[in-house]
């Protein structure tokens, strides 16, 4: 081989390699980002799956003081069995499956709440010892949702951003990356909660 | 004129008005363990609290940050307690052993709020109900009398009691390499000085005809005086706060309101 033929290889071959490695590097970010998001799924799930272990174990302490709240009750515990029968699959996370599960765990939010609210009116369930540590439990267990959901967001916007800008939305025409749905604020969270005596 | 220059006065006064702190969430970290903006300790109660916390993370690793505020931002407590750990990083990275202990005392028309919110991995040893029993037992009391100090220590202590067993300072620098670096670097840094001076004496040795040691000796006894500064200074580096680590926060603790 000639000088000048090495010469012209090792350009282009200098060129590929400029080329290919940041190419390497964006795809390989974007497959870590997709990676995250489905990791923080399951992060935001189990933290979820705590709030609903802490349940029948709350839901039996207060039947023994306030046994005929019987209705608000059984609402917690069916709006438990709703949500804990919705399979998200983490690898599918569109819009709908996300509002088809924040769904179901609003209608524990929604329950709960009204348990809680119900609660206040027995002096000795509040009172109770081991009623004052699943309260306690339970607002740490929507603290570490809260979170969760907002790491979960994050994620998916750092990967949204990727694979629509440049270059990535090259590769995601190449592969097929599909956008992410997030957690939107509670439709009418906004408002503040009605109490009513 | 004099309404120009009231105006201007006003304007200053305004722009200094606007200028405050920003909000605590949006400072970068300030290594120190007790934090009181709220002005509700004294200069040796902070100083008291300090020396334990530091000498509890140089022995247990265990970070425990208390900070006291006026404002929470417009967050509610528990969000602004471990919004504040996670990000200005209390606790070790890797062993998410941070605990912020934050107090917003009570004003005259408002309500006073504590929490104490744990990092990841402290989340086991000092469960949400316990932090809550913490807070209502040993805090509240204290701060209703509006001792304040009392029921930071007591909370604190009892903090440390339980969560003193779970990492051993020796466990923590056998992963950590990085606490090594200052000590690799002393050390190098001394063996350069004692080659320097062996071949100093050497050289003063065949200068002056006597055997090495004596040589030795005869220079380290010229020069002692000044080496004792400078050995006394490496002791001083024991009694202050490295910094926090970078552990994280998912939201564990609790916290109650008087």
């Amino acid at each position: 081989m000639d000088k000048k033929k090495m010469i012209k290889y090792g350009i282009i071959g200098l060129v590929l390699v400029l080329l290919i490695f940041p190419a390497f590097s964006t795809y390989n970010s974007m497959v870590e980002l997709d990676e995250n998001s489905t990791t923080q799924w399951a992060n935001v799930e189990s933290s979820y799956q705590r709030r609903a272990d802490l349940i029948p174990n709350l839901v039996n302490t207060v039947k023994g003081y306030a046994a005929h709240e019987k209705e608000t009750l059984t609402a917690v515990m069916q709006a438990r069995a709703k949500a804990t029968s919705v399979n998200i699959d983490a690898s599918k996370l569109d819009a709908a499956s996300i509002q088809k599960f924040q769904e179901a765990q609003q209608g524990i939010s929604g329950a709960l709440g009204k348990l809680m609210m119900v609660s206040e009116r027995y002096p000795d369930l509040k009172a109770n010892q081991n009623f004052l540590e699943l309260q306690a439990q339970l607002e740490g267990t929507e603290n570490r949702i809260n979170v969760e959901r907002n790491k979960f967001n994050e994620i998916v916007g750092a990967y949204n951003k990727k694979i629509k800008k440049l270059p990535g939305k090259f590769y995601n025409m190449m592969f097929g990356f599909e956008d992410r749905a997030r957690f939107e604020a509670k439709e009418g969270s906004e408002n503040a909660p009605t109490v009513e005596f | 004129m004099k309404k120009l220059l009231s105006i201007l006065l006003l304007l200053t006064v305004v722009l200094t008005v606007n200028a405050q702190t920003p909000c605590l969430l949006e400072q970068d970290a300030k290594q120190d363990l007790v934090q009181d903006y709220a002005g509700v300790l004294t200069e040796s109660e902070e100083q008291t609290l300090r020396q334990q916390l530091i000498a509890f993370n140089d022995t247990v690793s265990n970070q425990i940050l208390i900070v006291t505020v006026t404002d929470l931002c417009g967050y509610d407590k528990a969000e602004f307690s471990y919004t504040l750990g996670e990000k200005w990083g209390v606790g070790q990275d890797g062993k998410d052993n941070g605990i912020v202990i934050m107090v917003k005392p009570k004003e005259i028309d408002g309500r006073g709020d504590a929490f104490i919110a744990t990092g990841r991995g402290l989340e086991g040893v000092l469960p949400d109900a316990i932090a809550k029993r913490i807070v209502e037992n040993e805090m509240i009391p204290s701060f209703k009398q509006k001792d304040y100090y009392g029921g930071i220590y007591d909370a604190a202590l009892t903090t440390m009691q339980i969560t003193g067993g779970e990492y051993t300072a020796e466990e923590y620098s056998k992963v950590s390499f990085k606490s090594f670096l200052p000590f690799l670097f002393g050390l190098i840094i001394f063996i350069i000085i004692i080659a320097m001076q062996v071949g100093k004496t050497k050289r003063y040795a065949t200068t002056n005809g006597m055997g090495f040691w004596a040589a030795w000796s005869l220079m380290n006894a010229a020069s002692r005086g000044s080496h004792g500064g400078a050995f006394g200074n490496f002791g001083s580096g024991g009694g202050s706060f490295g910094g926090f680590g970078g552990g994280s926060f998912g939201g564990g603790g609790a916290g109650g309101s008087w």
